[in-house]
């Protein structure tokens, strides 16, 4: 054994603490013990495979998009099935992965360790929701092997009342209703357990910043999602009996659909980002080496979004059918709802500014990030603003503009999330090399795919088209080449992370030197967490952070 | 602390891996009473909201189609009995009342009293659906059903027994029986312990017959009544269908169905003109008739069905609430019945509780909105 193996044993941090024989992956053994387990981590890791694999499955969707747009016509899918691919691809791609992927996987495993408490507020319905999170999959992928959904992934009237994929409708609505609960209940569990579950010390104002992001998260996820639930509801009840609230038909209204369908998949858009966001301020601050700047402002612009963020859903439906006023005030509130994202951009390069930037693999996906990030919400504006949407709205200009904040936003933080995380969840270290090769392939990749499809949308490409006119072609075929490039980045990713199980160094408790709770406690945390409650700091002074050589690692000063 | 322990029967204190002592009903992750209490509640209250924002879904679409139409949502709320909407009403409000009662016996330990309070509460959900079922069947057998499926009204003769209430009642039925052999096996067992859930159980089983009981009672007279000169809407809706001031009898059926498909534009009007004819009190309903003539549109899929469409969703969510309830309060009256609450522990009972009285508040919500348009 190396010395880095071994290490020496510091005060307060005996050899079996820093390596522990017990810890919650061997707490107990056997399939049973995983299924219905009630270990917030366990819970947290199955949900990481589960989103990871239905990743998986989108993304062959999107290179199965992507390699039939390679000629203008006569691609190798039918127009039927071209329908489908994308259809499920976004369906799955949002509600299967995206909004579970960071609250529900690294929020689960995370949150009770970073809180220092012992687990969720309501452990059961935590599994609870893990199950309904399945039975949403089996529903998906029953819309998925019957017939194909080819509604696209909003569902709109009259499309999905006339669709002859009814049997695909109404497994995949009552998927979306199912998964909604499973969103619902974490996000309560998440906001019971940080309101009274708090350590003595740990106030309001000492929480780490992903704490508040994910509180944020949860607020949308309990007051927006009932309403999806709903709409959800009565669309199948559409379907199933012809009640006619959405059939125009029968003196129904479409455009209620809409309304109903985007007040909440508008504030839904932030549940994605916002638990990235989070994300973004721990890897900045604990990779720079430096405490966090603007910690306040960040809080509070995270709450500001969520509520924000369900003022402004009517920017999808400014060609629907809207009253004039309305459609100028929804504009407006868009705008203003971008303030708090800039306020974060902004105390992010204020936290780089003058630190020590290690440049390691979740760095740079964090950096990644940013600039990714940015570009999509800058796009965001010209499509908030009357006069341009009309000219961009359904075109592929809007495609990128979702693809740079969900992929190049959510996607690559959950990424760097992952890798951040993933010493302390699996109690492996990964290959830093290859994890900044995979790293510098996705931004390469991800850029490659989607800047040209902006010069697309602005010159006229409507979306969720099989077909185009030959004068695009040049740059939907860079779009694919970029899609490959990009897909061999996240294989290359997942490979490095599988890899580390296999023959990774032991991690050590706080590999990159984190002032926050779960850097306190072994890799992987014991079943418990923390066998007696922990000391809770500052959780952004670096100042008492020291490398120690001796332990492979960073240790607290005393 | 100690004192409980010892007044509880299954209290085991699990040492195993915790320094402190931990009662059996205090979950392992939380440190006292209060922050499971406290969880607990919150917990709850989040729930609540989100089942607002549930219903908040079905109220704006009732807003909307109502202010486009509120013609049609005047010449249909007609067809709702009032007189069962009110019993409904007070029965959930009485239910409320033994459910906040029950709260106070969890507190107490007056454990006899509590699963009485739990099996009144039960009992009184079972009345209630039980009216219900009598409403929808009702409802059903003359073809107000929602959107696509409506039948217009034209004759409004009961055409042949379709058997909705029988098929409504098929499950309870078999619940109930269920709970009768239970209560059977508790009885000749002996076990107290069974017979404190076993006969609420039973007792709400029959309470739904009871109120299926009562519910067809009341339609019945209400059938009656509307040849008499009696005044409401569903006089209106009867004369309405018969377009003149005889008895609505069956023989009629074939008669009055060929005489009215016509003429269902003017439906209303007859109906008005009808209930003059026979003295009923105009200022009821013949006033806001005369005013606002529904158009030929109302009788049909697109207006009156979307009506429909509407009120099956709204109470028939609500109904699916009262029936999560009613297991919830099953699952209280075992707890109940193995004398498991007290004073450091009764939040389960306090926020089912919680939940009834929201169910109950969204029903008081829903009779207005329904029943009572004129
Ligand atoms: C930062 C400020 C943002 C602004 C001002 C903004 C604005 C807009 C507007 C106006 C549209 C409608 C375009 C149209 O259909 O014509 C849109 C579409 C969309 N945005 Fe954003 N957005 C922002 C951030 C985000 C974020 C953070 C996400 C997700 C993580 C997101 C996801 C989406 C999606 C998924 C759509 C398209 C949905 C569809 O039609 O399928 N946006 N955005
Ligand atoms: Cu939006």
């Amino acid at each position: 054994m190396s010395v880095l193996d071994r290490p020496i044993a510091t005060p307060g941090y005996s050899e079996a603490d820093s390596y522990p024989s017990h810890h919650f992956l061997n707490h107990s053994k056997g399939f049973l013990s995983w299924a219905l387990t009630l270990d917030h981590k366990r819970i947290g890791l199955m949900y990481l495979v589960g989103v990871m694999a239905s990743f998986a499955l989108g993304g062959t969707f999107a290179l199965m998009i992507r390699i039939h747009l390679w000629n203008f016509k006569d691609g190798w899918l039918s127009n039927q099935t071209y329908n489908q691919v994308f259809t499920l691809h976004g369906a799955i791609m949002v509600f299967l992965f995206i909004i579970p992927s960071i609250p529900a996987a690294l929020g689960n495993f995370l949150l009770p360790v970073m809180l220092g408490t012992k687990d969720v507020a309501f452990p059961r319905l935590n599994l609870g929701s893990f199950y309904l999170w399945v039975t949403g999959l089996i529903l998906f992928l029953t819309a998925l092997s019957v017939t194909g959904l080819d509604t696209g992934w909003t569902f709109y009237t009259p499309y999905s009342i006339e669709t002859q994929q009814g049997g695909a409708v109404l497994a995949a609505t009552f998927g979306v209703f199912v998964l909604g609960f499973s969103s619902i209940f974490t996000g309560l569990n998440f906001i019971v357990t940080i309101n009274t579950m708090r350590p003595p010390g740990m106030s309001w104002f000492r929480m780490p910043l992903f704490l508040w992001a994910l509180y944020a998260t949860s607020i949308i996820q309990v007051l927006a999602t009932p309403v999806l639930g709903i709409t959800v509801l009565l669309l199948s009840a559409e379907r199933l009996l012809g009640i006619g609230i959405f059939d125009p038909k029968l003196n129904g209204d479409p455009v209620t659909f809409q309304h109903f369908f985007w007040f909440y998949s508008h504030p839904a858009v932030y549940i994605m980002i916002l638990p990235a966001m989070g994300i973004i301020s721990e890897l900045m601050s604990v990779h720079c080496h430096k405490g966090i700047f603007g910690y306040r402002m960040i809080a509070y612009s995270s709450i500001a979004i969520a509520l924000f963020g369900f003022l402004v859903w009517g920017h999808h439906m400014f060609t629907s059918g809207m009253a004039d006023v309305t459609t100028i005030v929804f504009s407006a509130l868009t705008f203003t709802v971008s303030i708090p994202s800039a306020i974060k951009v902004f105390n992010w390069l204020g936290t780089m500014y003058q630190g020590t930037v290690s440049l390691n693999t979740p760095m740079l996906y964090a950096l990644a990030f940013i600039f990714l990030f940015t570009i999509g919400g800058l796009t965001g504006l010209p499509l908030g603003a009357l006069s341009t949407d009309m000219h961009f709205h359904d075109t592929y200009f809007v495609v990128a503009h979702f693809h740079y904040v969900m992929m190049g936003g959510t996607l690559v933080a959950f990424l760097g999330g992952v890798f951040h995380w993933w010493p302390k969840m699996t109690g492996r270290m990964f290959n830093d090399k290859l994890g900044i090769a995979s790293a510098i392939i996705v931004f390469v990749g991800f850029n490659l795919t989607f800047l040209p499809q902006f010069v697309l949308g602005s010159r006229g490409m409507p979306r969720r088209y099989a077909t185009y006119l030959p004068e695009f072609q040049p740059l939907h075929q860079l779009s694919t080449i970029g899609s490959i490039t990009l897909g061999s980045g996240l294989l290359l990713a997942l490979i490095v992370l599988l890899m580390s199980l296999v023959n990774g160094k032991k991690a050590p408790r706080n590999p990159w030197g984190g002032a926050t709770l779960e850097w306190m406690c072994s890799s992987p945390p014991p079943h418990d967490n923390f066998s007696s409650a922990p000391t809770v700091g500052d959780p952004y002074d670096f100042s008492t952070i020291e490398y120690d050589a001796r332990v492979g690692g960073y240790v607290k000063r005393t | 602390m100690t004192a409980i322990q010892e007044t509880l029967a299954p209290v085991a204190i699990d040492h195993a891996d915790h320094h402190h002592e931990h009662p059996s009903w205090l979950a392992h992750h939380f440190d006292d009473a209060e922050q499971q209490y406290d969880s607990g509640k919150l917990g709850m209250w989040l729930f609540l909201v989100t089942e607002v924002l549930f219903f908040s879904g079905m109220f704006c679409a009732y807003a909307l189609y109502r202010n486009r139409n509120p013609e049609v949502f005047e010449f249909c709320s007609s067809f709702l009995n009032e007189k069962l909407g009110a019993i409904n009403t007070g029965v959930l409000l009485f239910s409320s009342l033994t459910m906040a009662w029950a709260v106070r016996a969890a507190q107490l330990r007056q454990h006899q009293l509590l699963v009485g309070m739990l099996g009144a509460t039960l009992g009184c959900a079972a009345i209630f659906l039980g009216v219900k079922a009598v409403e929808y069947s009702h409802k059903m057998e003359i073809g107000l059903l929602p959107g696509k499926l409506y039948v217009a009204q034209l004759d409004g003769v009961h055409g042949p027994h379709k058997g909705y209430l029988e098929f409504i009642c098929t499950i309870p039925a078999i619940c109930t029986a269920l709970c009768a052999a239970y209560a059977i096996y508790a009885f000749a067992t002996k076990s107290l312990f069974h017979q404190r859930v076993a006969g609420p159980m039973l007792v709400a089983g029959l309470c739904f017959f009871g109120g299926v009981g009562l519910g067809q009672y009341l339609e019945a007279q209400e059938e009656a009544s509307k040849g008499h000169g009696g005044h409401g809407g569903h006089q209106e809706h009867h004369a309405m269908v018969e377009g003149h001031v005889e008895h609505g009898s069956h023989e009629h059926a074939a008669a009055s169905e060929s005489a009215h498909t016509a003429e269902n534009k003017t439906a209303s009007e007859m109906a008005a003109n009808a209930s003059i004819a026979m003295g009923g009190s105009p200022d009821v309903y013949i006033a806001p008739n005369e005013l606002r003539t529904p158009n030929a549109d109302v009788n049909q899929r697109s207006m009156a069905g979307l009506f429909f469409s509407i009120y099956y969703c709204m109470t028939g969510v609500h109904a699916i609430h009262i029936i999560g309830g009613m297991i919830v309060i099953t699952w209280l009256i075992v707890k109940a019945a193995r004398q498991e609450f007290h004073e450091q522990y009764f939040g389960p009972v306090d926020n089912v509780g919680l939940y009834w009285h929201l169910v109950d508040f969204i029903w008081i919500y829903l009779f207005p909105l329904l029943y009572l348009i004129t």
